[in-house]
C-alpha cells in the first residue's frame, strides 16, 4: 500500500459532537406522553420488609402509579447472572428487580413511583412508608464467611457464593521445598466506577404490536436485549435496545440492572413511555462497584531469586447479589493471569466468592487483572527485599523470554506473543533507572523520601474465543460482527455489534476500512448501539472491541474486495485472476490505466445494469469473527513518588508507561486510553475507596467524600511503546483499554512503599491517604 | 438529587430581603447557592421559600479606605482572588480565595454565604479570625437589637453551622483591617482530596519590628466547629527573632490550644488533625517569613 492511515494519529471523529453538546444521551430522549420513574431505595443494608404503605404517594400530585415487589413478583423474572463459573458450586441466588421480603444493601429497590414529572416522582418517594425490621449487616467478605455472620441468602450457607480453585504444577510441593517464602495480606478496597453520565433508561411498550423499545446507557445492547427477554418474557425479536451516546462506563454499564427492567415493567403496565435516570447518589449506591478482595498471598523462590511458586487464598466480595459477570472476575479474569510476565511453574488460586450486604460488585476497568498484577508485583518486591536484591533484578531473573507465537503457562492458558525484556529495558533507559536510584540515596541522606516503582505486567483481554467463553461458564458468545454497506455514491456505513462509548472506534474502525478499501475516512460512518440496525454482537468491554470487532471490520472489507475484483474483471473485460487491487483501485495486471475505483464498483453494484452472470447486486458484506485466542498486551510502568513524612503527603512526581498492544491503529487514541487508565489506577492507589460503616452505610456517598483524581493531582504521564503483533488475528492488534489501570495501581503503591523503606514501613492498605502514611511512619497503630 | 418543592422570591434590596424574611417564616436567603442547594438536593434542608439576594448590588464589591478593606457579602471568591485592591491591601485574602474549591465554586460561591454557613471545613472563618475581621449585619431593628450592628470574628462564629446572625438579619459586608507594611500574613491548608475543603487550616498574621515579632494573631481551623485562636503559639512568638527553629518551637505549642475533644472522621482522625495543626501553622509561619516557597 502506498498510503496507510492505519497508524496515523488522526483526531477522534466523535469529539466535535461531544464537545459542542450535540450528542444525544439516553436522558436526552423525550417521547410523547412520557412519564418519569423514581426508585425508592432501602436506607438499610439488611432488613426484612414488614410492610410497604404507598397510599400517600399514590395520592400525591402528578403520581401515575406506585409499584412494589408485590407487583413485580411473578411478573418480572429475577435479574440473572450471566457468568456462572463451572465446578465452583455457584449459588445463583434469586435477585428480584424490586425486593419483596428482604433488602440486602443500601440502595436495594423497594418501590417505584411513576409520575408526570421527575420532581413529582421524587417528592412522592418520600411519602412511601416502608416498615423495616433491621437485620445485622456484614461488609467484609472474610468476616461474612465466619461462623455466626449474618446470613444474606437461604441458599448460600456462610454467604459463600462460590468456591473456585485452579492450579498448575505442584504448588504445595514448591512451597514445602522453597528456600524462601514471602507472604502478604492485601486488601483490594471497593471502588466506585463514576462514569460521568449516570445510568439511564427509557422504555416504551406498544401493546398493539407487542414491541418493547429500551434506550439504555449500556455497553452491550445485544446482551441487554437478551436479558430483557429473560426478565420480561417479551420475545427477542420484539425487543429493540438502543444505546445512544454513552458517557463512559468503565465496565459499570455492562451489567443489566434491575432499574432498566423496572422501567420496562412500568411502561408495559401503563402503556406509556417511562424514563428513569439515576442521580449521582443513586449511582454511588446502586451502580456496581469494583474490586473488594481480602487476599492472603504467598510466593516461593530460591535464594537466587527464581520464583518457584505462587499461591493465594482470596475472599472476593460479590455484594448482595450476583451481578451479570460477577463470578468470572475474581476467577477467570484474575487467577488465570497470576504468573504475569514471569516463568512460574507452580501456581494456585483458591478463591471464595462471598455475599456481603453491600452494592453488588462487577466489571470495573481491568476487572480481576489489576488485583492479580497487584499481588504478583507486590510479592516480587517483597522477595527482592527479603533477598536484598534490586526489585528490577528479581524481575529480570524471572521474565519469560521473547516469544512470537504462543507460550503455555502453568494455569493452562497460552499467551499469544511477548517481549517483556524489551519494554523493561526501554522503560529503565528512559527514566534512567540507575540515576534515579542514586538520586534516591542522596535524598535519603537529607531525610527526603523518594520512591521508585517498576511493574512488569501482562494481561488477558480481547475477550475472547466463544468456545472458551462457554467452557468458563460465560452465557454469551464472544465473537464480533461487522456489516459494510456501500452506497451508490461510494460512501460507506459500517454496522458493528460492538458498542463503543468513549474509546474512539468510530475513528479507528474507519481507519481500518479506509486502508482495506481505499475509502477516505470522511466517507465512512460507523453505526453502533442499536439492536435493530446492527448485527448481533456482544458489546464493548474487556478490551475486546478492536481486537475482535475491529478484525470483523477488516474481514468484511476483504469480502467486499473479493466481490469488487470479480465485478472489476467483468467491467474491464479481463480474467478475475488478472485483476489486482491497490489503494482503492482494481486494475488489470501490467496495465494500471485499465482500472476501476472502489467508487466505480460501488456505483455499478448498486445500479446493477451490467453485472456478471449470477452476481447479486449491491456492495455489502458481513463478517463474523470468533478469535482463536485472547490477546495478551504487556508492558513496563515506572512511577516516581516523593513522600513527606511530616504530613504523609504523597507527590506523584513522574509516571512512564511503556505498553505493547501490537500495531497501533491510532497512537493518539492509544495514548489517551493509557492516560485515562493510569489515572484510574492511581485513583485506587492514592485516593479512592468506598468506605462502609459496620451497619453497611456507605460513608463515601458523594463526590464530596469519594476522592477522584483531578488533573492537578497528577504529573505529566509519559507513554512509549513497542510493537509485538499478536499472531492470532489478521491485524495483529491487542487490547489497550485497561492496561493503564492494570499496571498503575501497584506501580504507584510499590513506589510509595519503596520511599518508606528506610522508615521501616512495609505494609499499608489502600488508598494511601496522608493520615495512613503518617501513622505508619510515626507508628501510631 | 432533586429538591423538594419551594417558593422563590427575588429581593432587590437589603431592606426588601429583610422584609421578606419576616414575611416568609421558613425562608432561606440564597446567595451563590453552593452550600444551600446541595443541602436542598440531598433534602437535608427543606425551606418553604428561597429569597434570592443575588441581584442586590449594594451587597457586592470591594472598597479600600484608610485602614479597612470592606468586602460586600455577595462578592464571589473569584472576585476577591482577582481584586487588585485586595492583593495590594491584604494579599492573604486573595490567596485564600484562590485556594477555595474549584473554578465553578469560586465563580458562584460568595464570602458572605460561606461565613454564614459556618462550615468547619471552610477557609474563610479561619482566615478572617486571624485577621480580626468584623462582620456587618443589618436587621429589621427592634427592642433587642439595632438595625445595623458589627460583630467581631470571635463572636460571629457560634458553633457547627451556627453564627451570631439573628432571625431576619442579613450579613451585608465583612471588614478586614488593612495590613501594615510590617505585618506578614499567610494561610496554609491541607485540602481534602475530594472537595478541596480544608481538613486543617492555619492562618497567621505577625507583626515584625527590628527583626523581632511584636504581635501575632493565629487561628486554626478544622479542630472544633469554629476556628481556634492559637494563643500559646502567639505568645511564644512575641519577642522572638523569627527563624526556622523559633517558628517550629512555637508552632508545636499549638497542641496546648487544642484541649478537649476534637473533630475527626474517616479521612482524618482527631489525632491526625491535631498533629497537622502544628504542621500547617509552621508552614504558614515559614511562608510568612519567607523561609518556604508556595
Ligand atoms: C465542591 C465544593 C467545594 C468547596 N470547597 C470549598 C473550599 O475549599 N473552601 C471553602 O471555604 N468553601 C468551599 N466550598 C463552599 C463554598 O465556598 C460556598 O460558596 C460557600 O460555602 C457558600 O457560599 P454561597 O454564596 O454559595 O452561599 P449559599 O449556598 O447561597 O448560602 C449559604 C448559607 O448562607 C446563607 N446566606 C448567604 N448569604 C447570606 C447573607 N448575605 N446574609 C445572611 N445569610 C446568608 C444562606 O441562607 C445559606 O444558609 C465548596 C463548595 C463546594 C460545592
Amino acid at each position: 500500500m502506498t498510503s496507510r492511515i492505519f497508524g496515523s494519529g488522526i483526531r477522534r471523529r466523535e469529539d466535535p459532537r461531544l464537545i459542542t453538546g450535540q450528542a444525544t444521551y439516553t436522558d436526552d430522549i423525550k417521547l410523547q406522553h412520557m412519564a418519569y420513574a423514581a426508585i425508592k431505595r432501602s436506607p438499610h443494608a439488611h432488613a426484612r420488609i414488614r410492610s410497604v404503605d404507598t397510599s400517600a404517594a399514590l395520592s400525591a400530585p402528578g403520581v401515575v402509579a406506585v409499584y412494589t415487589g408485590a407487583d413485580t413478583d411473578g411478573v418480572l423474572n429475577p435479574i440473572p447472572c450471566a457468568w456462572v463459573v463451572p465446578d465452583s458450586d455457584v449459588k445463583t441466588v434469586p435477585h428480584p428487580a424490586i425486593a419483596k421480603d428482604v433488602v440486602r444493601y443500601v440502595g436495594d429497590a423497594v418501590a417505584v413511583v411513576v409520575a408526570e414529572s421527575r420532581y413529582q416522582a421524587e417528592d412522592a418517594i418520600d411519602l412511601i412508608n416502608v416498615d423495616y425490621e433491621t437485620l445485622p449487616a456484614v461488609v467484609n467478605p472474610e468476616a461474612a464467611m465466619q461462623d455466626g455472620a449474618p446470613q444474606l441468602h437461604e441458599d448460600a450457607p456462610n454467604n459463600q457464593a462460590f468456591h473456585w480453585v485452579a492450579s498448575g504444577g505442584d504448588t504445595d510441593a514448591a512451597f514445602s521445598s522453597a528456600e524462601v517464602v514471602v507472604r502478604e495480606t492485601i486488601i483490594q478496597q471497593k471502588l466506585i466506577p463514576n462514569a460521568i453520565e449516570p445510568r439511564s433508561a427509557v422504555a416504551t411498550w406498544l401493546s398493539a404490536t407487542g414491541e418493547l423499545t429500551l434506550w439504555s446507557s449500556s455497553q452491550n445492547p445485544h446482551i441487554c436485549r437478551f436479558v430483557t427477554f429473560l426478565v420480561t418474557g417479551v420475545p427477542e425479536h420484539k425487543i429493540r435496545v438502543i444505546a445512544p451516546e454513552v458517557g463512559g462506563g468503565f465496565g459499570s454499564k455492562t451489567p443489566i440492572y434491575a432499574d432498566e427492567m423496572i422501567a420496562c415493567f412500568c411502561s408495559m403496565r401503563l402503556g406509556r413511555p417511562v424514563k428513569w435516570t439515576e442521580t449521582r447518589s443513586e449511582n454511588y449506591q446502586a451502580t456496581i462497584h469494583g474490586r473488594d478482595h481480602v487476599e492472603y498471598v504467598e510466593l516461593a523462590a530460591t535464594r537466587e531469586g527464581k520464583i518457584t511458586g505462587l499461591r493465594t487464598k482470596v475472599y472476593a466480595a460479590m455484594g448482595a447479589y450476583l451481578s451479570t459477570a460477577a463470578t468470572g472476575i475474581p476467577t477467570i479474569l484474575h487467577g488465570l493471569i497470576y504468573a504475569g510476565t514471569y516463568d512460574i511453574p507452580n501456581v494456585k488460586a483458591d478463591i471464595y466468592g462471598v455475599f456481603t450486604t453491600t452494592t453488588p460488585v462487577d466489571l470495573y476497568r481491568g476487572a480481576g487483572r489489576p488485583e492479580a498484577t497487584f499481588l504478583l508485583e507486590r510479592l516480587v518486591n517483597l522477595l527482592a527485599d527479603e533477598l536484598g536484591l534490586d526489585p528490577v533484578e528479581v524481575r529480570r531473573r524471572n521474565l519469560i523470554p521473547k516469544f512470537e507465537d504462543g507460550h503455555d503457562v502453568a494455569m493452562g492458558i497460552t499467551y499469544d506473543s511477548g517481549d517483556y525484556e524489551l519494554t523493561l529495558d526501554m522503560a529503565l533507559e528512559h527514566v534512567n533507572y540507575q540515576q534515579l536510584r542514586e538520586e534516591q540515596a542522596r535524598l535519603r541522606e537529607s531525610n527526603q523520601y523518594m520512591g521508585i516503582g517498576v511493574t512488569c505486567y501482562c494481561e488477558i483481554c480481547g475477550l475472547g474465543p466463544s468456545q472458551v467463553a462457554h467452557a468458563v461458564g460465560f452465557g454469551a458468545g464472544l465473537w464480533e460482527s461487522a456489516t459494510i454497506r456501500f452506497h451508490p455514491t461510494g460512501t460507506v456505513n459500517i454496522f458493528v455489534g460492538t458498542s463503543p462509548h468513549g474509546q474512539g472506534e468510530e475513528t479507528t474502525f474507519a481507519q481500518i476500512l479506509s486502508d482495506e478499501l481505499g475509502v477516505a475516512v470522511d466517507d465512512i460512518e460507523v453505526i453502533h448501539g442499536d439492536t435493530d440496525t446492527t448485527p448481533q454482537g456482544w458489546g464493548t468491554y474487556g478490551s475486546r472491541t478492536t481486537a475482535v470487532g475491529g478484525v470483523a471490520v477488516a474481514l468484511a472489507a476483504r469480502k467486499i474486495r473479493d466481490k469488487g475484483k470479480a465485478l472489476a474483471a467483468h467491467l474491464l473485460e479481463a480474467a478475475e485472476a488478472d485483476i489486482e487491487y491497490e489503494d482503492g483501485k482494481f486494475f488489470v495486471r501490467g496495465s494500471p490505466d485499465q482500472s476501476k475505483t472502489i467508487q466505480d464498483i460501488a456505483l455499478m453494484a448498486n445500479l446493477a445494469y451490467d453485472m456478471p452472470e449470477g452476481m447479486e447486486p449491491g456492495l455489502e458484506a458481513s463478517a463474523f469473527y470468533d478469535p482463536p485466542n485472547f490477546t495478551y498486551p504487556f508492558g513496563t510502568h515506572v512511577a516516581v513518588v516523593m513522600v513527606d513524612p511530616e504530613n504523609g503527603h504523597i507527590e506523584l512526581r513522574s509516571y512512564l508507561a511503556v505498553d505493547d498492544c501490537g500495531p497501533q491503529i491510532n497512537p493518539v487514541i492509544v495514548a489517551g486510553q493509557v492516560h485515562g487508565g493510569v489515572v484510574q489506577g492511581a485513583g485506587q492507589a492514592l485516593w479512592e475507596g468506598a468506605v462502609y460503616d459496620d451497619n453497611g452505610q456507605l460513608l463515601t456517598g458523594s463526590m464530596m467524600d469519594y476522592a477522584l483524581p483531578r488533573a492537578h493531582m497528577l504529573p505529566d504521564i509519559e507513554t512509549l511503546s513497542t510493537v509485538t503483533p499478536s499472531p492470532h488475528n489478521p491485524l495483529g492488534v491487542k487490547g489497550i483499554g485497561e492496561t493503564g489501570t492494570i499496571a498503575s495501581t501497584i506501580t504507584i503503591y510499590n513506589a510509595v512503599l519503596d520511599a518508606l523503606k528506610p522508615l521501616g514501613v512495609t505494609h499499608l492498605d489502600m488508598p494511601l491517604t496522608s493520615e495512613k502514611v503518617w501513622r505508619a511512619i510515626h507508628q501510631r497503630g | 438529587m432533586y429538591a423538594a418543592e419551594f417558593d422563590y422570591h427575588k429581593a432587590s434590596s437589603v431592606a426588601e430581603a429583610i422584609q421578606m424574611l419576616g414575611q416568609y417564616p421558613d425562608a432561606k436567603l440564597l446567595a451563590g447557592g453552593h452550600s444551600l442547594l446541595p443541602m436542598l438536593k440531598m433534602r437535608l434542608a427543606n425551606p418553604t421559600a428561597l429569597i434570592d439576594i443575588g441581584g442586590i448590588s449594594e451587597l457586592k464589591g470591594i472598597t479600600v479606605n484608610d485602614g479597612t478593606v470592606t468586602i460586600g457579602a455577595l462578592t464571589t471568591h473569584q472576585e476577591i482572588a482577582a481584586s487588585q485592591d485586595i492583593q495590594n491591601a491584604c494579599m492573604v485574602v486573595a490567596e485564600a480565595a484562590e485556594g477555595i474549591g474549584d473554578p465553578q465554586v469560586r465563580n458562584r460561591g460568595t464570602i458572605g454565604g460561606n461565613v454564614v454557613h459556618s462550615d468547619p471545613a471552610s477557609d474563610w472563618p479561619t482566615v478572617l479570625t486571624a485577621l480580626n475581621a468584623r462582620f456587618v449585619i443589618q436587621g429589621p431593628g427592634g427592642i433587642t437589637h439595632r438595625a445595623t450592628r458589627t460583630v467581631n470574628a470571635s463572636d460571629f462564629f457560634k458553633g457547627l453551622f451556627e453564627t451570631d446572625l439573628k432571625e431576619n438579619e442579613v450579613l451585608t459586608a465583612i471588614e478586614v483591617p488593612r495590613l501594615n507594611s510590617n505585618q506578614l500574613a499567610e494561610y496554609a491548608k491541607m485540602a481534602h482530596p475530594a472537595s478541596f475543603y480544608a481538613v486543617v487550616g492555619a492562618s497567621v498574621v505577625i507583626t515584625v519590628e527590628n527583626d523581632r515579632c511584636t504581635a501575632a494573631s493565629i487561628a486554626v481551623g478544622g479542630m472544633v466547629p469554629n476556628p481556634i485562636r492559637a494563643s500559646s503559639v502567639e505568645s511564644a512568638l512575641v519577642g522572638q527573632q523569627l527563624n526556622a527553629e523559633s517558628v517550629r518551637a512555637a508552632a508545636d505549642l499549638v497542641a496546648n490550644d487544642l484541649s478537649g475533644s476534637l473533630m475527626g472522621d474517616f479521612y482524618a482522625s482527631a489525632d491526625y488533625r491535631k498533629a497537622m495543626a502544628a504542621v500547617e501553622t509552621r508552614h504558614a509561619l515559614m511562608h510568612a517569613i519567607g523561609l518556604a516557597h508556595h
